[in-house]
């Protein structure tokens, strides 16, 4: 936005128009005729696809809030029914929360990109610390929204967090009961959670707003370092910065797909689909991934109040990045001795990332802390020192100058996508060592549905089913789940009289009638699976098993999970495994063993299982031989009936699983298709400069 | 950029115009899904099966009124007056024409099912008054008869038959 604007329209409407809002010429010159250095690399892209990521959170965001209820005893099971129930519920909702993640992954690219080429150095001070702001509100707002589903994670993520305020002295304590509304997180919080949640995306966008003016004000950095100097070194916006950036979107959108229809659950945690429980803490609480270098310095702080000031400050460290780097040259490329530290810097951010996603025990402890002081000299020592006794290369008298002997960038896109995908692996870096570590590892089972083809066995289902009718349902619920879902496409194959028959075999409450009375009918197709009838609430359920609440089954198969240990954990991003829960479910089922091993004390009323965390199972062995009668002639062995309980549940966890992975593959066959054509398509745009037609 | 004659197409046209084809089409593609999620949700739509109401606890006279689809429905049990009154109007004057035999089922004539919402604005109309009758609406004044047709006042229909059948002389199966 340097000088008027050079748009002249022709049109008398337009004309009538601007001369009263000129906003069409603002868009003009910002967007079209703003002059933009010709030898940006694709490491520029990165602040169009924020933006871009920015809309899809608050379109996909907006859209859940017609479906989400922001209250405790509502919220988790408002997020389920979204799942099953509306019309791509299950999309717009993995859009969002895998949305998240690479909104995360975008900044971290467009951060560590400015402090590769000095990005924040002189004039973009203000540029620059603009963009720590929104990265600020960009982490408050992911915590915020993870707490809305209301899940374990949810729910002690938000306990944790907000503990921190407690670590301020004096007032700490009220301004964490101010925070909760309440002795404890509850239903204020949610509520007043969701109404942050919903407020901060267009605060971020007021400042995004801010940010885009503070650059075009002083330019755009470029690859160089060196300003532009006159006309030659510049390009209008649009075409060029536009086509470039659109193409850089869709290979971008091409993760967010990968992400979204074929390991939905990847970034995530298992753990979440548990719903709240105030009174059980899982057992290793961890963050989203984004957050985990943080977390690693917090933790290493032996200090409550040192490891909240030191977790803030590693991010506040950035606002003074400007004056602490005293290089002249802004450029790594030109800076060999920066370089160096500079990628010694993003292995000990990756590192605190690990780290955070370890339990605090032994040498992860000494490891976070040499990272978290490695950390902190990186900005205070190290960068304000190397900017004095380097010897910088020398800098091109131009962009021009530059453009004529540079090289391709390819190297840069790939190296960025690695380094998206290493960002990524950290999340089930943090699963990989959960567990207790004496629980063995359940065997890996081939099931028909994993993969991008997968397909449920129909046959399977429905044996699974009877499993479920004949054994489980007696103490499990499967609340989510109505008969009608029986004769759905993707599921059972069940039709629909056979589903109206399954439902009438169930008795429903129904009522009040007209005396007043609730009463029990035969079930119909439309009514949901009913509550187990040997318990008729958690007290009861505690005493008759012995202090356990027998889980609802609608989730079950993605709630659970197991350590996948390296390097299989970066394995499965690419071959798709997400089947730890059914792998587990199937290994507990045939863990049962009739004594426990020698030494083993076993609590009183509690079974002996090789899976169970702990070994201490309150649910006796629920399956034996025989115990199912299978009438399509399948064998019903311990073996075949866990196998096909696991797949049934996984099936009611996922319904639309197979709707998923199609559209999934049509989605990539279409992103790969635009983003061929965008590929050339900017080839063709950028060829004059490129110096051929 | 260089200047081109613009005499044929070239490649490169051709390549802008596929790539704004498949942009357009992926567009079209994400906005469906957006909008798509507004129609009733799968559960909506299994509540608002069929469902089955007992008569015989309607007394001769009496007015009762079941949801179905979250809208109103009148059942009513008509007396002789009212179904004589139905039948004997000039089927040409009214508002609305219809014969009160297309709007009952035969050999049912004195079951009356009608849509309990004003065809005007929406409002629930009040049994058992207005002049002919019938129904009477309390929002702009509407006045249906004792066959749900309206008579008088600014709603431009009778009162909507929903889909129904009896299933015996004291059920029917509404939707």
């Amino acid at each position: 936005m340097s000088g008027p604007s050079t748009y002249q329209p022709q049109n008398a409407f337009l004309k009538w128009f601007e001369a009263r809002l000129p906003i069409i010429g603002l868009v003009h010159s910002s967007f079209v005729a703003y002059p933009t250095p010709k030898n940006l690399n694709y490491w520029w892209t990165f602040g169009g696809i924020l933006s871009f990521m920015l809309g899809v959170q608050i379109i996909t965001g907006i859209i859940l809030v017609m479906h989400y209820t922001p209250e405790t005893t509502m919220a988790f099971d408002s997020v389920e029914r979204m799942m099953r129930d509306v019309n791509y519920g299950w999309l717009l909702r993995y859009l969002h929360s895998n949305g998240a993640s690479m909104f995360f992954v975008a900044v971290y690219i467009h951060m560590f990109r400015g402090l590769y080429y000095g990005s924040y150095k002189e004039p973009r001070e203000v540029l620059w610390i603009l963009g720590v702001i929104i990265y600020l509100l960009m982490m408050a707002t992911g915590f915020l929204g993870y707490t809305l589903p209301w899940g374990q994670m949810s729910f002690w993520g938000a306990t944790v967090i907000t503990n921190f305020f407690s670590a301020i002295p004096i007032v700490g304590e009220s301004v964490v009961t101010w925070l909760w509304g309440g002795y404890a997180v509850g239903n204020p919080t949610l509520q007043r959670f969701f109404s942050l949640h919903y407020l901060l995306p267009f605060v971020i966008v007021g400042v995004v707003v801010l940010h885009v003016w503070a650059l075009h004000v002083v330019g755009q950095g470029n690859p160089t370092g060196v300003e532009p100097k006159s006309g030659q070194d510049t390009v209008p916006f649009t075409p060029y910065a536009t086509v470039k950036d659109s193409f850089m979107m869709v290979v971008f959108c091409i993760v967010f797909a990968w992400f979204v229809f074929y390991v939905p659950n990847y970034l995530g945690h298992a753990d979440n689909y548990i719903p709240a429980n105030p009174g059980v803490t899982p057992p290793h609480i961890v963050p989203e991934w984004y957050y985990l270098p943080f977390y690693g310095i917090l933790r290493s702080i032996p200090n409550k109040l040192a490891g909240v000031i030191a977790m803030f400050s590693s991010i506040l460290i950035l606002v003074f990045l400007p004056w602490l780097d005293t290089s002249k040259v802004k450029s790594a490329s030109y800076r060999p001795l920066y370089r160096v530290f500079f990628w010694i810097f993003v292995a000990a951010c990756l590192g605190l990332g690990y780290l955070g996603s370890q339990p605090p025990e032994g040498g992860f402890v000494i490891a976070a802390r040499i990272l978290t002081a490695y950390y902190f000299i990186h900005f205070i020592i190290i960068t304000p020192l190397i900017g004095l006794i380097e010897t910088p290369k020398p800098l091109p008298n131009s962009i021009s100058e530059s453009v004529l002997k540079s090289s391709g960038a390819v190297a840069a896109v790939l190296a960025a996508l690695v380094g998206a995908a290493a960002l990524l692996m950290t999340p089930s870096a943090a699963r990989a060592q959960e567990g207790a570590p004496e629980v063995p590892i359940p065997p890996r089972n081939s099931w028909s549905f994993a993969g991008p083809f997968g397909k449920f066995d129909q046959q399977q289902l429905q044996r699974g089913f009877k499993v479920y009718k004949e054994v489980c349902s007696t103490c499990h619920g499967l609340k989510f789940l109505s008969f009608r879902n029986l004769a759905d496409p993707g599921g059972p194959g069940f039709t629909v009289a056979q589903a109206e028959a399954i439902a009438a075999g169930f008795k429903v409450q129904d009522g009040p009638n007209d005396q007043g009375e609730m009463f029990e009918r035969d079930g119909r197709v439309g009514d949901y699976f009913p509550p187990p009838t040997t318990w008729k609430n958690e007290a009861q359920a505690r005493q008759l098993y012995n202090g356990a609440v027998p889980p609802d089954m609608s989730v079950l198969a993605k709630a659970r999970t197991y350590e996948r240990g390296f390097p299989w954990f970066l394995v499965d991003i690419f071959s798709q495994f997400q089947e730890e829960g059914v792998d587990y479910i199937v290994a507990l089922m045939k863990g049962y063993k009739d004594a426990p091993p020698k030494g083993f004390e076993l609590p009183p009323g509690s079974v002996y299982n090789e899976y169970f965390p702990a070994h201490a199972i309150n649910m006796p062995p629920p399956l034996t031989d025989g115990r199912v009668e299978y009438t399509d002639g399948t064998q019903s062995t311990v073996d075949q009936q866990s196998k096909d309980i696991a797949a049934f549940l996984a099936w009611a966890a996922e319904p639309h699983m197979e709707v998923r992975k199609r559209v999934g593959f049509q989605v990539m066959v279409f992103l790969v298709i635009f983003a061929g054509l965008m590929y050339f398509t900017k080839k063709k745009v950028w060829a004059d400069v490129h110096g051929h037609a | 950029m260089t200047t081109m004659s613009s005499a044929e197409p070239t490649r490169r046209d051709f390549l802008y115009i596929a790539t704004g084809t498949v942009a357009a089409v992926g567009a079209a593609a994400v906005a469906w899904p957006l909008i798509s999620q507004m129609n009733p949700d799968a559960s909506t739509i299994a509540a608002g099966a069929p469902i089955e109401v007992d008569l015989g606890p309607i007394a001769e006279g009496q007015v009762i009124k079941v949801f179905w689809r979250s809208k109103p429905i009148f059942i009513s049990h008509r007396s002789k007056k009212e179904i004589d009154e139905a039948k004997s109007v000039n089927v040409a004057s009214l508002p609305d024409p219809q014969p009160d035999s297309a709007r009952v089922k035969e050999g049912h004539d004195q079951w009356l099912v009608v849509i309990g919402i004003c065809t005007h604005l929406g409002c629930i109309p009040i049994a058992h008054q207005g002049n002919y009758d019938g129904w009477f609406c309390p929002c702009h004044g509407s006045q249906y008869d004792s066959s749900g047709r309206i008579r008088q006042g600014p709603a431009p229909a009778n009162l909507v038959v929903p889909p129904y059948a009896f299933l015996s002389d004291t059920k029917i199966r509404i939707g």
